[in-house]
């Protein structure tokens, strides 16, 4: 389902892997036309992907019972970005960083770090429904 | 067309994969599981990944990386990197895995460096 008002855009996903490539192939749009760089344009797409990996994979578990909420829009200050998913709440402290010796050569863990890497604001939080929300911001 | 096509050739003893598409979670990723498989099942120890027609990677991307050089590693074989975009070479200086990886921006010289 797609809602499209004159300042945002929602859309409400399946918790499928195909459905990281339509929501990165909408918000690259979005920002396309928006007037976002390349090099912007593709740390957006990264941390778009990311998120919505971590939301479908992670917090629905690919349960398609459950949806993945992406939203944007721009304002003055740039993209504000959001992923909601249905899972059951995740603390990104709790992640190991991928770039410390011990973990340089595990299989999984690098998706945090390209989103707070390719966007000048990243934040979580647990919606009050249920579910983790992360918010990721990119100035212009 | 698939997401990620891989052609396979070889250079003395060593097995080149000429790879052009997207390594990103799904098919990408899969793809590139499938073909070191199959090379580590028919003893072929020696591989370099000529990157030079890949786009983009994700972090499952550079996960199935790290995956094909931990198990050609563990088969005490060698897997090294050639013609990194400079995309993919952004990720994996984010990353740290350029200490990791041999890599290299002529065939020649990588080719020589498999002992």
């Amino acid at each position: 389902m797609r809602i499209v008002t004159e300042e945002k855009t929602e859309l409400k996903l399946p918790s499928r892997v195909d459905s990281i490539e339509r929501a990165v192939a909408a918000v690259a749009e979005f920002a396309r036309r928006r007037g976002f760089s390349e090099d912007a344009l593709f740390g957006i797409d990264m941390a778009v992907r990311e998120a919505v990996t971590n939301a479908v994979l992670h917090g629905n578990r690919q349960d398609e019972s459950k949806t993945v909420e992406v939203s944007f829009n721009s304002s003055g200050a740039g993209l504000v970005i959001s992923v909601r998913d249905c899972g059951e709440g995740f603390d990104p402290a709790q992640v190991a960083d991928p770039t410390a010796e011990q973990n340089l050569l595990k299989a999984s863990g690098r998706g945090i770090l390209f989103m707070r890497t390719f966007m000048d604001d990243v934040q979580w939080t647990r919606h009050p429904e249920g579910g983790t929300v992360v918010r990721m911001t990119k100035k212009r | 067309m698939a997401e990620l096509n891989i052609r396979e050739r070889q250079a003395g003893d060593v097995t080149v994969l000429d790879m052009d598409g997207k390594i990103t979670i799904g098919e990408g990723s899969v793809a590139l599981r499938s073909a070191i498989r199959r090379l580590v099942e028919e003893g072929k120890k020696k591989i370099l990944l000529n990157l030079s027609s890949v786009g983009y990677v994700d972090s499952s991307g550079i996960g199935e990386l790290v995956s094909s050089y931990t198990t050609i590693n563990r088969e005490k074989g060698q897997l090294k990197l050639l013609n990194l975009t400079q995309k993919i070479q952004d990720l994996l200086a984010i990353t740290k895995l350029l200490t990791v990886f041999d890599t290299y921006d002529d065939e020649a010289a990588a080719l020589n460096s498999f002992k």
